[in-house]
């Protein structure tokens, strides 16, 4: 019986081989996991690690030679313009693989595949949004255009090089942790991550809880909460700006008032949407109102902030281009940055190009739809979605002449549905090819290429900045935006004919611009770009303050430094507050208020506006606004469906500001007709007992009731940095909220030798086991930047420089 | 003298076939020397055991002190639900021990029967 103690202990060690190789026992593989060669070890970057690399593809054309500076910033250096791209894939993906194939998976509604069915919701809704459609579409574009791509197919060769050169030990510690591997590259993984971001910054809108709020309120009281003018507003394009007629004459269908915008009938519905607060500032001023007589551009665009960041800093030099700046990992060029002649930088444009329709189905086989008085066939997409660890899902997508039907009996996202059938009109499909537009920026000489550059872009639109070493400015509100008549797409509209479609798009040269205007500067803060007397519908919901804060510094400021420039970008000042304080200073009641709440008062009082960390008028401000929203508006929201339209912040503020016998601030629930005062004092009082527990847990101060924190996109703390030391918030120019803010800072001046700063809030390392992952955060919380060297040829033995690559041809 | 030799071949050919074979070719490693050096049961499992716990323990702090132990606080953290690198360490060398110790009184019960 020798051969027992054998079985035994061969059945223990195999058994303990499977338990630590699979999940079937532990929560995590923890052998390969915790294998010193091959796990999570291999990910722990040694602190003096040499990145210097001598490697050789048959895909070059030429020699490649890439400096590495001391912040691992990839200075590359080409003799053929399109080995440039190819290498910029190799490196976009040594450091950033794993977050590139992420949001290309969840562009394509393909989470599934990596998480398992958690993820089948996001999945369907991207799918129904039509998102892989979208970008089909979009790479055909590309493709159509040779010098597109030639650029695509050296960065998608370049990716794919880097990947297929991985060996285990060297994947990316997610990867690791989650349990999979990467997939080959395709250029329609960079077509499918420029739509990511068109669904970032281009998929917003409000129609279902805008539908809700016109049919729960009367009309007069609907103009009130959702005006489409702010009091406030200094739009993109100043005002008395004069607009020649419009090209596009648009006019609203004779139904539009019965059917449309007045129809009364509510829907219970909600959808997964970006961010609201996707938003940016970018301005430029020009020669004379600068120190050095050279213009300056700044810009800042605010997305959510993650590990690893967006944004991807290198120098890309060619025979013919050399430019520098923030790029996208997972699409060529430089996005955001400039060149030898200029530079450029973006803020969203925030029009709404995402409208629905409601669809009549002639039975529950949607195979036909009423339209223009017929039966019209269906198209039908099948989405085949792979779930990890479960059977496939199907979801069969019926297409009509709007676009992908998104809601219907089947998909209502998880929320409740009314049943109807709603297919969704969006921009983004249409044909257009955004990475030309950036193509094209990298080599930009001047004002015209300028011009020629971005009318390409289509969709997301971006107010756009200009400044040239020639000494020109410019701001363009561009996009490719649909004419519309008043209040077209801001509800739910009719889909059983043509009536309601867009009717045209507003021609290009009839888009709001500024070329050298007088005033020495243009800007843009994602406020409305035009004020009424522009001829096209512009819609109603955009921020006003932070416009009107940059274009109040900029009217004052003269002989301006990239400094100056600095302590703008990252300016605390409450221009918000500064309107809104004296009301409620004026009509709180302070009678009979016990020692808490004067002491919150005097603090009030006293606050300088600026919403730095240590203050703590921000947090009473803050706490006190919400609190008077809610007094003011709960009793008339009270049996309101609970999928509503908020009004936006400044009707609020614009109402009180014109007039302090302000509808809504009487409840509606009480005889008596409450008044201003009441209203301000009891949303102090409410806000006093807020504050009280606030203080008691430590964090009245600004910065610590705010907690800016940037999360790693699976949101694991250890990999996230949280609770970070920085002021601002959604009213000011450094926009810096909770999980939102300045993605990437920077500010050029375009003097002869081009002197240029910048800071994002991440590191050129995607590896949470480098120094170089997170290690740019404390300079851009404590508003402090580094200045972007455009390194030049000759320039090799510079001490900034620690590692060098070297790619040759085979 | 066995001991020690045998120790010392389960931690040079580990290291070796790890650099192409996935990690559980300790346990091939481990059984296959204790089946080729005669020892007693116990010596065999302590052989693999000791090997294993000496490499992985030295090759992961070797790696984590250069890394100024920088990913083995946030995997801790992660993993372990506890901020500390020295416990990553010590369950990763434990992990490896058992797995060879095992392997190695699977090979010394194979030459025995």
């Amino acid at each position: 019986m020798k051969i027992l103690p054998l079985i035994i202990s061969a059945a223990v060690t195999t058994g303990l081989v499977v338990a630590l190789n699979t999940k079937l026992l532990l929560p995590a593989p923890l052998g390969k996991l915790l294998s010193p060669q091959h796990g999570i070890w291999q990910n722990a970057e040694n602190e003096a690690a040499d990145f210097s690399l001598d490697v050789r593809f048959p895909q070059l054309a030429g020699k490649v030679d890439v400096y590495l500076d001391d912040r691992l910033v990839p200075h590359v250096f080409t003799e053929q313009e399109n080995d440039v791209y190819f290498v910029q894939g190799y490196l976009h993906a040594k450091f950033r693989l794993w977050q590139m194939e992420l949001q290309t998976y969840a562009a394509a509604g393909r989470a599934s595949e990596i998480i398992g069915d958690k993820a089948l919701t996001h999945d369907r809704e991207f799918r129904r949004l039509g998102m892989g459609y979208a970008a089909e579409i979009s790479l055909k574009e590309m493709e159509n255009d040779p010098a597109t791509k030639a650029s695509c197919d050296a960065y998608t060769s370049g990716v794919n090089a880097y990947i297929r050169s991985l060996t285990e030990s060297q994947l990316p510690i997610e990867y690791k942790l989650i349990g999979y591997t990467p997939e080959p590259w395709s250029n329609l993984k960079s077509a499918l991550f420029l739509k990511y971001m068109s669904y970032d910054l281009a998929a917003h809108d409000d129609d279902i809880e805008m539908t809700n709020a016109k049919s729960y309120f009367s009309s007069a009281d609907f103009d009130l909460l959702y005006p489409s003018m702010q009091d406030s507003l200094d739009p993109i394009i100043p005002q008395g700006t004069v607009y020649p007629a419009p090209k596009v004459k648009v006019k609203p269908p004779v139904t539009a008032d019965s059917v449309y915008l007045k129809n009364k009938s509510l829907l219970v519905m909600q959808e997964e949407k970006p961010d609201r607060e996707n938003g940016s500032n970018n301005w430029a001023a020009a020669g004379s109102k600068t120190k050095s007589g050279s213009p300056i551009l700044c810009n800042d665009p605010h997305l959510g902030l993650n590990l690893p960041s967006l944004w991807f800093e290198m120098q890309l030099s060619t025979p013919t281009f050399n430019s520098y700046g923030a790029t996208f990992p997972g699409a060529p060029s430089v996005i955001i940055g400039f060149n030898d002649s200029c530079a450029w930088g973006v803020t969203n444009g925030g029009r709404d190009v995402r409208d629905y329709y409601e669809i009549k189905f002639k039975d529950d086989s949607r195979t036909e739809y009423w339209f223009d008085s017929a039966w019209k066939k269906t198209e039908f997409r099948i989405e085949t979605i792979k779930v990890k660890d479960s059977a496939n899902y199907i979801d069969t997508v019926a297409y009509t002449v709007f676009g992908p039907v998104m809601y219907d009996k089947s998909f209502s996202g998880n929320r409740v549905s009314n049943n109807k059938y709603y297919a969704v009109r969006w921009k983004a499909h249409d044909p257009s090819n955004e990475l030309l537009v950036f193509i094209l920026m990298n080599h930009a000489k001047n004002y015209s290429d300028y011009v020629a550059a971005i009318t390409n872009m289509h969709t997301p639109g971006q107010n756009f900045a200009f400044a040239s070493k020639n000494g020109d400015i410019a701001m363009r509100t561009q996009g490719d935006w649909p004419a519309k008549w008043k209040g077209q797409g801001d509800f739910i509209m009719p889909g059983t004919d043509s009536s309601f479609m867009w009717q045209g798009m507003i021609p290009q040269d009839e888009n709001p611009y500024q070329y050298n205007p007088e005033r020495g500067f243009v800007s843009s803060a994602n406020q409305k770009p035009a004020d009424s007397t522009y001829p096209y519908y512009l819609g109603r919901n955009y921020p006003p303050y932070r416009g009107l804060i940059i274009n109040r510094k900029l009217t004052a400021i003269n002989s301006i430094s990239p400094q100056d420039m600095m302590a703008m970008q990252t300016n605390n000042y409450d221009v918000f507050a500064e309107m809104a304080r004296p009301v409620f200073l004026k009509n709180i009641n302070d009678t009979g208020f016990d020692v808490d709440e004067k002491k919150y008062l005097d603090m009030l009082k006293s606050w300088d506006l600026n919403n730095e960390i240590t203050a703590i008028g921000p947090t009473i401000f803050s706490i006190l606004w919400q609190n008077f929203e809610k007094v003011v508006f709960d009793d008339e929201f009270k049996n309101a469906p609970t999928v509503i339209q908020h009004p936006f912040e400044s009707s609020l503020l614009d109402g009180i500001l014109r007039d302090s016998s302000y509808k809504f601030l009487d409840n509606i629930e009480t005889t008596k007709k409450e008044t201003l005062t009441e209203d301000v004092t009891a949303a102090f009082k409410n806000a006093a007992v807020q504050l009280v527990k606030i203080e008691i847990e430590g964090r009245l101060t600004w910065g610590l009731y705010k907690a800016t924190g940037v999360n790693h996109l699976t949101k694991l703390a250890p990999f996230s940095r949280l609770n970070l030391p920085i002021g601002g918030g959604s009213h000011y120019i450094n926009a810096t909220k909770e999980d939102h803010g300045p993605s990437w800072r920077m500010i050029v001046s375009l003097t002869d030798k081009t002197e240029a700063y910048g800071v994002y809030p991440g590191g050129q390392s995607g590896n949470p086991g480098s120094k170089f992952y997170d290690n740019f955060i404390d300079q851009w919380a404590a508003g402090k930047y580094y200045s972007l060297w455009m390194m030049k040829k000759g320039e090799e033995k510079d001490n900034r420089i620690k590692w060098k690559m070297s790619f040759n041809k085979t | 003298m066995k001991f020690i030799i045998s120790i010392i071949l389960i931690a040079l050919l580990s290291v070796a076939a790890c650099l192409y074979l996935p990690w559980w070719s300790i346990a091939i490693v481990s059984f296959t020397v204790a089946s080729l050096i005669p020892q007693t049961p116990g010596k065999s499992f302590m052989a693999g055991f000791v090997a294993l716990l000496l490499l992985w323990g030295s090759l992961s702090w070797y790696i984590s002190q250069n890394n100024n132990h920088l990913l083995a606080h946030k995997v801790s953290m992660i993993i372990l639900k506890t901020d500390s690198p020295y416990l990553l360490i010590t369950a990763t060398a434990l992990i490896g021990a058992i797995v060879a110790g095992f392997a190695a009184l699977s090979g010394c019960y194979l030459r025995r029967s």
